[in-house]
């Protein structure tokens, strides 16, 4: 039975929304130029094939439903049963087979030894431990040889099959290079999976959780964050920020003093307000809140909520100070001339020429949003405690650094993805400024 | 001037009103402080007395914003609104909901978070200036890509991991500062130059781009070329010409954030154990305590408004062009 959770209606609404306006989009004369440049950098396609592969893998984790024993799980989590299954006592080393630390256990004759005892599914079907080393080699080498061959022969009847691909190829560099990332990632992601049937390839944290898991999870906690929190950020931003530059005078003041005021307040502590009221409405309203996954995505919807009324002020005054000097232009001082309706010089002649102020800033604030929940999460008012995320795994593994002998994969983990993540979305967003800056256009 | 400072500081008036009728409308309409009292005795088993008790002894057991029992001057201020919110005007914190007075916490706990916050503005402010200069002189070469790269790389790594991984390395592996830890005088020193340092690292990638691009956009004007032209050599124009001019924006960025250094950095604080303004509020934060979290909010308020007033002031100042009317 299909779960209908809000934030996976939302970002899946927003995806669709991007996809047709992108469709839309391609049609536009006068995008031509930016998009074009926008292929030309090899850096910004493949941060933009990261940024996708990402996001789908954030969009099979949006689609939850209930098993028949009344357990919530996404289409990702049934591909990653191996992984999620594996549950062991505590702290394992990537690709380990016994346990990070040493306890007392029987022997089969009942006498207690002091020995790190077998996982139970990490290297469980190693007969014994000399092999390990050279197993793993094997079944990593295995794994890289069955999905090389499968994505290559793939590859092949694509190329063979398709018939205009070949020209494509020769004369899109940034197919080339958005293919060759998509590929790496997949085959990465398949061999990671595939050995993850034998070992824990990131190693289990202090629970026993797979560590592989909750870094894969945590990618939509990303995701949501950056995507449902611009979402809410535009409306605000770009409605106030031409208002306020269009028609001056007293909606000018109120909109100017809205924003100072909003500004001046820490956000942080307006964020930890905002979190403390939807903890009280939520212990004042158990019976709305049956289900952690519900409790747990409501939270996550009103964090993206609050983060979007706290963040919508910088765009608000650069649209602002961009629509002050549109308004005196030839072409809108000729409209209004003409007697065209003000909200119709709004939407035909201003708003499409700040939209490359609010592309630009939505391609940086990305990056910045998904650093904020690593921090807030840190402070207890960001996500909840049970959702996957990368700030969640920092704020539990933070002394592990501090433990004899340390334990580093959880946050190595959490390092890796979350610095892929925001490294994509800062080359990307780099390459939207080329593309769509007019000031940089003159520089040619 | 006098007149424009004075209808300046005049119209940050209702912007503290609107700051706290909002910290309002959080704290005491959407919470309750019924809520609230729920909250600190623990959600379940709490009778309808102890609540009362609770608010009685903190002062929350009065009307919002009219008290109808008592006649006018008193119907005003025998509130919550006038008590506990407006005093925050007249800078009167109050009693913290732990019983703890919280003006005294304050001006106690301010002077850590500023011995932290002070110099790594400095030190970050000149590194970056530097290393943006550095890059620009270096245009169209290797190096200013391999800058590039690693500017974005650094600054794609969350602050956590530079507080942790430097807490690591620093304290753990090599131990030449402690890990965490303050102490007064100058003592301080030795346990402030990590935070320091990690904060000036954390704030390199983000910095440096943003001069860099300030910086760029000024060598392509025409004083930049007549003083290449005199026979300056680069370096001069660079550090004497471009950096003049680029210092007004950098100038405008780094004067509203002054009085803000007070308050602290959260997470900083919070890592390193420093008794500042920023833990200060991370733990009132975790401990519930809204009473604190209200107090910051308008501290954090008032900071940003005075900054906004010094920045209008560093402008007549630092560019003739700009008249105050």
């Amino acid at each position: 039975m299909m779960v209908g959770l809000w934030t996976d209606a939302l970002l899946w609404g927003l995806v669709l929304v991007m996809a047709l306006g992108l469709a839309a989009a391609r049609s536009r004369p006068e995008l031509k130029r930016p998009f074009a440049k926008l292929a030309e950098h090899p850096s910004g396609v493949v941060a933009l094939a990261v940024l996708l592969f990402f996001l789908s893998v954030a969009l099979l984790d949006s689609v939850h439903y209930q098993k028949s024993g009344g357990e919530v799980l996404s289409v990702l989590d049934t591909l990653l049963t191996p992984l999620r299954d594996g549950q062991e006592k505590t702290y394992s080393a990537p690709f380990a087979s016994q346990l990070y630390s040493s306890e007392f256990m029987e022997t089969d004759t009942g006498e207690p030894v002091w020995g790190r005892p077998r996982l139970q599914h990490g290297g469980a079907h190693l007969s014994d431990e000399d092999h390990h080393i050279q197993d793993i080699a094997l079944k990593l080498l295995a794994a890289c040889g069955r999905y090389l061959g499968l994505l290559a022969i793939i590859a092949l009847f694509v190329w063979v099959s398709w018939r205009g691909l070949q020209q494509r190829w020769r004369d899109l560099p940034a197919l080339r290079w958005a293919t060759w990332t998509i590929l790496a990632q997949l085959a990465l992601a398949l061999v990671l999976w595939d050995v993850s049937h034998y070992y824990h390839v990131l190693g289990t944290d202090m629970v026993g959780e797979d560590v592989l898991y909750q870094t894969v999870k945590s990618i939509r906690t990303g995701w949501v964050i950056g995507a449902l929190t611009t979402l809410i950020m535009l409306p605000l931003a770009i409605g106030f920020g031409i208002l306020a530059g269009f028609f001056g005078g007293w909606v000018d003041d109120v909109i100017q003093y809205l924003y100072t005021t909003l500004n001046s307040i820490p956000g942080v502590l307006l964020i930890a307000a905002a979190i403390l009221l939807v903890q009280v409405h939520m212990a004042n309203h158990p019976e709305n809140y049956t289900s952690l996954q519900v409790r747990a995505d409501t939270r996550l919807l009103f964090l993206c909520l609050i983060l979007g009324v706290t963040s919508w002020t910088g765009l608000c005054r650069l649209l602002r100070a961009e629509t002050l000097k549109l308004r005196e232009m030839g072409y809108v001082q000729a409209a209004f001339a003409l007697g065209v309706k003000p909200y119709r010089i709004l939407l035909r002649h201003i708003l499409p020429n700040v939209m490359h102020i609010v592309i630009i800033s939505v391609a940086l604030d990305f990056s910045a949003l998904v650093l904020a929940e690593a921090v807030l999460s840190y402070i207890n008012i960001g996500v909840d405690p049970v959702t996957y995320s990368w700030g969640n795994m920092i704020n539990g593994a933070r002394l592990e650094l501090a433990r004899e002998p340390l334990v580093w994969w959880s946050l190595m983990a959490a390092f890796c993805l979350m610095f892929t993540l925001v490294l994509a979305a800062n080359l990307f967003a780099d390459s939207v400024r080329r593309a769509f800056d007019p000031r940089e256009a003159e520089h040619g | 001037m006098f007149s424009y400072l004075l209808r300046r500081a005049l119209y940050a008036l209702p912007l503290l009103l609107g700051v706290n009728l909002l910290t309002f409308l959080l704290f005491f309409v959407l919470n309750s402080p019924s809520d609230m009292a729920r909250m600190q005795l623990g959600q379940k088993h709490v009778t309808e007395q102890a609540i009362a008790n609770w608010k009685r002894q903190r002062g929350y057991d009065l009307p919002l914003l009219w008290n109808g029992e008592q006649s006018f001057p008193e119907s005003l201020s025998e509130t919550i609104f006038f008590q506990k919110s407006a005093s925050l005007f007249w800078l009167e914190f109050g009693i913290s909901d732990s019983g703890r007075n919280i003006g005294a916490d304050i001006s106690q706990r301010m002077w850590p978070s500023l011995a932290l916050a002070l110099p790594t503005l400095i030190i970050g402010l000149s590194v970056n200036i530097t290393v943006a200069l550095l890059l620009v002189w270096f245009r169209g070469t290797g190096v200013e890509w391999g800058g590039q790269v690693l500017m974005v790389a650094l600054m794609s790594i969350s602050s956590l991991f530079y507080i942790i991984g430097g807490q690591f390395l620093f304290g753990k592996v090599w131990q030449w500062v402690p890990i965490s830890g303050f102490d007064s005088g100058l003592n301080a020193f030795k346990f402030a130059i990590l935070p320091v340092l990690i904060g000036v690292l954390s704030g390199l990638g983000s910095g440096v781009r943003w001069y860099r691009t300030l910086f760029l956009e000024e060598i392509g004007k025409d004083y930049v070329r007549t003083a290449r032209a005199k026979g300056l050599s680069e370096l001069q124009v660079l550090f004497r010409h471009v950096l003049g001019n680029a210092l007004i924006p950098i100038l405008t960025g780094v004067v509203v954030v002054l009085p803000l250094l007070f308050m602290g950095s959260l997470i900083m604080e919070s890592f390193f154990a420093i008794p500042g303004l920023g833990s200060y509020t991370i733990d009132a934060i975790a401990a519930q305590d809204f009473a604190i979290v209200r107090a910051m909010v308008f501290l954090g308020s008032v900071l940003y408004i005075i900054g906004l007033l010094l920045t209008d002031i560093a402008y007549t100042l630092v560019d003739p062009r700009v008249r105050l009317s």
